[in-house]
């Protein structure tokens, strides 16, 4: 009888899968990708070396000595004692992180631009304790520009009501405002010594948050060359909200990982994070084979650094608050084994 | 992250500027010696305490100068020194 491993759920859940399953499992994810995003399967050779990541049955995993990436990420300086500037050092001195982001609670573009003079104060001190990056962040969260909380009309109330010209026209005010908020945010922000921006979730209303985000990088990089600029993605292909909606020839609508990229890339930003979402119902291993099968045409086309988002609920890794690291470290370390990622 | 350079090249000029071999870059005892020679800051520990380890902007200003790039808060700090940036 067949030995079971620990492994776990994309809810987080931990179970008992056999080796053989396992397997299966990952052949099933990839073939998944495959067939909806019209990519080619992963290979045996890199099912073969996941299935040693995944059936093992280790605590922890990481990735050999000499293949370690950078780590981004979104949203540091959630303090758990003291302040936000204590939280962030904590991060560099205890965590090791290779780069923290300062932000406010109120993750959203629209939201921090009311507050800018004290984000710009927060990032100042930032930048005299900490030696790592400090870079800034939040979400461009067109939706917060429709009614009730924003001036454009509700796009997710016309669409069910066949107002399909109004809603698009809503779209279409909104995205001029974000950029604009975008922009100025940013500016204020590199103006008080942040590293680097970060548009995180971009497309996560659709298309129109996409391309808001696309002109608000070309501005960045027209006025600011020396901006580092990074774009994470809010789903493995973009909604089309508005559907009609493109960036320098392509539709945007639909765009998968390696479309999304080539936008990102034309638009001047210099990183590039694919998020593919982790369906809670199939095992990690599934999710797992899934996201790197979408995101591996990338790798062969960038010209800028690749970091996948590998956290909660997104590259493989559960849909949980407390992502257990058991899981966290193997999606990590299949990510960057079989897509020689530039980072996390 | 300015210079969107991949990871792989980003090593090798790391590397080169800081006169060791990638293989260098992912010992953390190498590194920590390293970065306390070249001032450019390291993990803070209570029982090994280096008094005389740079402040942060003093570490970035020397990351940007060994590295010859460009980080935006040490050249906001050298226009608010006058001395450039």
């Amino acid at each position: 009888m067949e030995a079971q491993v620990p492994t776990r759920m994309g809810d987080g859940s931990l179970v008992e899968l056999t080796r053989s399953q396992i397997r299966a499992e990952l052949e099933d994810g990839t073939a998944a990708a495959a067939k909806r995003g019209k990519v080619e399967p992963l290979a045996q050779d890199e099912l073969d070396h996941l299935l040693d990541i995944f059936a093992s049955a280790a605590r922890f995993t990481g990735v050999d000595i000499g293949d370690e990436v950078i780590l981004s990420q979104d949203g540091t300086g959630q303090p758990q004692m003291g302040g936000q500037i204590e939280a962030l050092y904590q991060t560099e001195q205890i965590i090791c992180q290779d780069s923290v982001e300062a932000c406010h609670m109120d993750y959203s573009y629209p939201a921090v631009k009311t507050i800018v003079p004290m984000e710009q104060a927060a990032m100042k001190e930032a930048q005299e304790r900490l030696t790592i990056p400090v870079h800034y962040g939040a979400q461009p969260d067109l939706g917060r520009y429709s009614r009730p909380n924003g001036p454009c009309g509700n796009w997710s109330e016309l669409l069910p009501q066949m107002k399909i010209d109004e809603a698009r026209a809503a779209q279409e005010e909104a995205m001029e405002m974000a950029v604009e908020d975008m922009v100025f945010v940013a500016e204020s922000l590199w103006e008080a010594g942040a590293d680097g921006i970060n548009f995180d979730t971009a497309g996560a209303a659709g298309d129109a948050d996409f391309l808001a985000t696309l002109r608000a990088v070309e501005k960045l990089r027209g006025r600011h060359p020396d901006m580092g600029i990074m774009v994470g993605m809010a789903s493995e292909m973009v909604l089309g909200t508005h559907g009609q909606l493109e960036y320098d020839g392509v539709r945007l609508a639909g765009l998968k990982p390696h479309g999304q990229m080539e936008a990102v890339q034309k638009a001047g930003a210099t990183i590039y994070g694919p998020a593919i979402n982790t369906n809670t119902s199939r095992s990690v291993a599934w999710n797992s084979a899934r996201a790197l099968t979408y995101v591996k045409p990338c790798m062969e086309k960038a010209e800028i650094p690749v970091h996948l988002n590998v956290g909660m609920g997104v590259g493989g890794v559960p849909m949980y608050g407390f992502a257990p690291v058991d899981a966290v470290s193997r999606c990590s370390k299949a990510a960057v084994d079989i897509l020689r990622l530039d980072g996390l | 992250m300015s210079k969107g350079m991949r990871i792989q090249e980003a090593k090798k000029y790391v590397a080169a500027k800081l006169g060791v071999t990638t293989r260098d870059l992912s010992d953390n005892l190498t590194m920590h010696e390293l970065r306390g020679e070249l001032r450019m800051g390291r993990i803070y520990e209570g029982e090994t305490t280096y008094f005389d380890d740079p402040s942060p902007l003093e570490a970035k200003y020397h990351i940007a100068e060994r590295l010859g790039i460009s980080i935006n808060s040490v050249n906001r700090f050298k226009r608010g020194l006058g001395i450039g940036g």
